[in-house]
């Protein structure tokens, strides 16, 4: 009897599961981990203030302090301009918790014991991604909530409501995949921090989200007309008040299409190489 | 081969060769190890030896460059998810959700093992009265003190019931009580026959859990073999005092020079002197009383006592063990600046300059 020979007959290994088991569990892993971070989420009062309260001062802000200094060219003026905008920049910055928690589990160890364990690789991520999305459900409902509160109306129907907040929500889980990126690559939460603020900031802002952009200077008119969060409060907009959605929503796909390509991968990378 | 069969199998733990560079940092540079079931392997060495990295690779959580490493006869590399069913690994944190409570946590890991609702509930509760935190089971875990949150992170590592456990410096960072309350809890486990590799830098640790020991440095094995084998090797006993007066500590050394193997050690900071003096410890010890008395140097705990492992380190090494854990909290028991004071005579002016330099 050779070494080898010994060591590939262990007895009482534990049997290999097969594909069905593995998909199962792929599932209920994903599940479990996203029950574990709503409840971490609804434990923590900062949490909750960041993704509630934080909104809707943004959202009284706009509407009632630079509101009206602020023209602009749409049915049922500013507050029906604003709300999209604030719908996007919250999904975006619900990102924000994405990044730190997965730096924080990624210091902690947290995440080097579930890289241990035999559960599905993929469901750290995918119940992270789950949960932030349940997460920016509820928030992107109290701004819409609040909107209306404050003057806000759907002009387009029904439908053409729902598609905006389905493509808020999809628009945000695009952002959390750079930010599971980010989270991860860098792997220090107060860090990730500042690093959220350093690109968010700039995108969310310099886009149509808050202000037209023809009232800004040529340079910067060259940089929000063509990034994506432009592209995709253009079409919200277009959802919740009417008018031509096509041309801004086929450059929306495109590019939510290619943040998904290049960062879902990249953020698969990272969580297996965490160090 | 015939004891291998005895056992019944491979041993839970065989590394060989094993080793893993970071650009140009080689944490491992080829080591060996071999871990009978039911046995505690006490890895040791400084901080940056590669203890942390031996255990990353054993855990599939690192890719090793070379050699190859099995725990219970499944490799880490090509059959991953063999290994991770059959170990537990507590790291040098506790890697729990402090937003949860400790029961919560237990369950949340009992999901990941797919253990059913009610069975990871029971399980929950039953580490947890195991690891004396029922009380605390519903408060959240970032009420619990330092060592009540390892203590939940080592039975999180046990909820799978792993037949090879890995800690990694479990006890880093513990007050000296929790420490001991860690030590108990270790020991049961080995005791239940479970195969377990721990890291220390702590050499008490090592000698008071492991069954063998390697010592590491700069990612070699420099030394293995059970506690007692390892202090044989620096040369059994020695006898120690301390010397209250600094200004004698000269005369100390001269007094005692000729009792023991080689040469004896002058610690100027803190008045400690040892020497060797190998297996004729109680001679050696009434010479020394002689020696100090005919000199009049006043002592204090003169005493005879084994080599602790801090002696084999610094022989084996030639620096103390702990040396190179930042922060301040450096744990050698006699300091790091030990310096070899030569014995014979010395003129009363150079044990002034000796003292000055220590002050």
């Amino acid at each position: 009897m050779t070494a080898v020979a010994e060591r590939a007959g262990v007895p009482g290994a534990p049997a290999a599961p097969g594909l069905g088991l593995r998909a199962r569990w792929a599932v209920t892993d994903t599940l479990t981990i996203t029950r574990r971070n709503l409840l971490v989420w609804m434990r923590v009062p900062a949490y909750l203030v960041f993704t509630v309260i934080q909104p809707v001062m943004f959202t009284l802000m706009f509407r009632y302090v630079f509101g009206g200094a602020i023209p602009v060219d749409v049915p049922g003026g500013y507050v029906n301009f604003l709300i999209p905008g604030i719908v996007a920049q919250t999904a975006a910055f619900a990102s924000f918790g994405t990044a730190i928690a997965l730096a924080m589990e990624l210091k902690k160890g947290v995440i080097d014991r579930l890289r241990s364990m035999p559960m599905a690789r993929s469901a750290v991520l995918a119940g992270r991604l789950v949960a932030d999305t349940g997460r920016m459900t509820v928030t992107i409902l109290i701004i819409i909530a609040v909107g209306y509160a404050v003057g806000f109306r759907f002009l387009d129907g029904f439908f053409p409501a729902v598609a905006m907040v389905l493509l808020a929500i999809v628009f945000g889980v695009a952002i959390c995949c750079i930010s599971a990126f980010t989270g991860l690559a860098i792997g220090d939460e107060e860090s990730v921090q500042a690093f959220g603020l350093i690109w968010l900031f700039p995108l969310t802002f310099l886009s149509s989200a808050f202000v037209p952009i023809a009232t800004m200077p040529g340079w910067l008119q060259a940089f929000a007309n063509n990034q994506p969060v432009t592209y995709v409060v253009d079409t919200m907009r277009a959802l919740a008040l009417g008018g031509p959605v096509w041309p801004s929503l086929w450059k929306s796909l495109a590019w939510l299409a290619g943040i998904f390509i290049v960062f879902v991968p990249l953020a698969v990378r990272a969580y297996k190489r965490a160090a | 081969m015939s004891q291998v069969n005895g056992i019944g199998g491979p041993p839970p733990i065989l590394v060989e060769g094993l080793t893993k560079s970071f650009g140009e940092v080689h944490a491992l540079r080829g080591i060996d190890l071999s871990v009978p079931r039911g046995t505690v392997l006490g890895v040791l060495g400084p901080n940056g030896a590669g203890k942390t990295t031996a255990v990353r690779i054993l855990t599939t959580l690192l890719q090793p460059d070379g050699g190859r490493a099995l725990v219970e006869g499944y490799d880490v590399v090509h059959q991953a998810a063999a290994v991770r069913r059959s170990i537990g690994l507590a790291g040098q944190s506790a890697a729990i959700q402090e937003e949860l409570t400790g029961q919560e946590n237990l369950e949340v890991i009992g999901r990941l093992y797919h253990l059913s609702w009610p069975r990871a509930r029971s399980r929950a509760t039953e580490l947890l009265g195991q690891f004396g935190l029922s009380d605390a089971a519903d408060r959240a875990a970032k009420t619990y003190s330092g060592g009540m949150q390892r203590r939940l992170d080592l039975a999180a590592s046990l909820v799978g019931q792993p037949k090879v456990l890995f800690l990694d410096e479990p006890t880093t960072g513990l007050d000296p009580r929790s420490r001991l309350g860690m030590w108990d809890i270790i020991r049961s486990l080995a005791a239940d026959g479970t195969t377990l590799l721990l890291t220390t830098q702590y050499l008490d640790e090592a000698d008071e859990l492991a069954d063998e020991i390697v010592v590491i440095d700069h990612g070699l094995v420099i030394a293995a073999g059970t506690a007692e084998e390892l202090k044989g090797r620096v040369g059994g006993d020695v006898v120690e005092f301390t010397v209250p007066d600094r200004s004698r500590l000269g005369d100390a050394v001269a007094a005692i020079a000729r009792i023991g193997e080689g040469e004896p050690l002058a610690d100027p900071a803190t008045g400690v002197v040892s020497i060797r003096v190998g297996s004729r410890g109680s001679e050696a010890l009434i010479e020394s009383v002689r020696g100090l008395d005919a000199a009049a140097v006043e002592t204090r705990g003169l005493a005879l006592r084994r080599p602790s492992l801090d002696d084999v380190f610094l022989a084996l090494t030639g620096h103390a063990a702990e040396e190179e854990e930042p922060g301040g909290r450096r744990r050698g028991r006699r300091g790091g600046t030990r310096s070899a004071t030569r014995g014979g005579r010395r003129s009363k002016d150079k044990d002034m300059d000796m003292e000055r330099t220590a002050s």
